[in-house]
């Protein structure tokens, strides 16, 4: 832990992150930018030629669909809901009054918005791409990138609650999409070494609610579902998840109502890049000061 | 057991068939059981025999048909009475 606040609080005094007074919700600096930037021009470099249809959100989305998701029935701690004062002048007043006197939480009358925080940057893809129709039997491959929510205040500057994540996302048949994720483990590994990051690939899982979820945690497991890229950050006995690598079979497939256009569902994976988790495992690694930084990383981030 | 086993099931499973069309053999996941409705099976299970899964217990094998089921609960009442 002590581990965790201090290269927090060196990112502070460094001014590459700056503090708002809420536990992983904070600001970056040029400096930070400019390496994230480099870093998504790299990804862009590896995986251009494929490719993929860009897409981009805004970091909210619909909350019919985020309902359809399934989320709150996996992951109901983390989600945030957007709600606002939909009242009249009488309630305004009341409103006020109950900020003035501080006592109450003035937050009750909030009402719930059609706009849900996105928790990950495929959420809204889903039903974009099922909207569209069938899928060519060649499959499909799409480019994300949004900024995401997940309730998980922490002083570890590697768990914010509101981060980049960029994705690439296949659909087609199992074989299609399971080689995808393959080639993105592979692509991964010499993309990090690339940048001076030395890592390591392993199997993981989501972090599923309650008694409930220890059943889906050990589902996903068993089956090879969810690998994740990992660099130590704030701990080498922890080390930080900076890429995953997720097959979700044809559950979204089946759920969004996605099929290939001989009728048949269609199996999905996704890639998924934490922008910020990835800058800051550079910064951990190779220093707060990117100058100092070995000439082969700037060459490789930078050109 | 097997019969309470069927009729939670037939209410939480969500399966496409018909649960008396299943054999006690028969894959529930092959025949459309989800990671969720498991999910939901062993919560009603829990309930209906007054017991508790252990950690070790909650994965797909232990809900991969309904003899698989059987043999789950069944050792668990045993693991509790031996207690």
């Amino acid at each position: 832990m002590d581990m965790q606040v201090s290269f927090l609080d060196r990112l502070f005094d460094a001014g590459l992150l700056i503090d708002t007074g809420v536990d992983g919700l904070y600001g970056r600096s040029g400096q930070f930018e400019d390496v994230i930037t480099a870093f998504e021009r790299l990804i862009d470099r590896i995986g251009g030629a494929d490719g993929a249809e860009a897409m981009r959100f805004p970091p909210g989305m619909n909350r019919a669909f985020f309902e359809q998701s399934g989320y709150m029935k996996s992951f109901p701690q983390l989600a945030g809901t957007v709600h606002s004062f939909c009242g009249n002048e009488l309630d305004h007043m009341s409103l006020l009054k109950c900020m003035e006197v501080g006592e109450e939480d003035w937050t009750k009358g909030q009402e719930a918005t059609d706009i849900v925080l996105t928790p990950a940057a495929c959420y809204p893809l889903y039903p974009t791409v099922a909207r569209r129709g069938n899928l060519p039997k060649s499959g499909a491959l799409y480019d994300l990138q949004s900024y995401c929510f997940r309730h998980e205040p922490s002083k570890d500057p590697a768990r914010q609650q509101l981060f980049r994540m960029r994705e690439y996302v296949c659909m087609g048949t199992e074989q299609h999409v399971t080689d995808f994720r393959q080639r993105w483990m592979d692509r991964g590994v010499e993309m990090m070494k690339s940048v001076g990051l030395e890592v390591t690939i392993d199997i993981a899982n989501d972090p599923f609610f309650g008694r409930a979820g220890k059943m889906l945690v050990n589902n996903q497991r068993d089956q090879n579902l969810k690998f994740e890229l990992l660099i130590p950050i704030t701990s080498v006995a922890k080390p930080t998840a900076c890429m995953s690598f997720n097959y979700h079979q044809d559950s979204f497939g089946l759920k969004w109502g996605l099929n290939l256009e001989d009728g048949s569902v269609a199996h999905t994976a996704c890639v998924g890049f934490g922008l910020e988790r990835i800058a800051l495992a550079l910064f951990h690694t190779h220093g707060l000061d990117v100058k100092e930084w070995p000439e082969s990383v700037r060459a490789t981030l930078w050109g | 057991m097997n019969e309470t086993i069927r009729e939670l099931l037939a209410r939480v499973g969500g399966l496409p068939v018909a649960v008396t069309e299943l054999e006690d053999a028969a894959d529930l996941y092959a025949a459309g059981l989800s990671s969720f409705a498991s999910v939901q099976l062993m919560l009603a299970i829990e309930e209906a025999f007054d017991i508790e899964f252990p950690d070790s217990l909650l994965n797909r094998k232990s809900f991969a048909s309904i003899s698989a089921i059987e043999q789950t609960v069944a050792q668990i009442v045993k693991a509790r009475e031996a207690a």
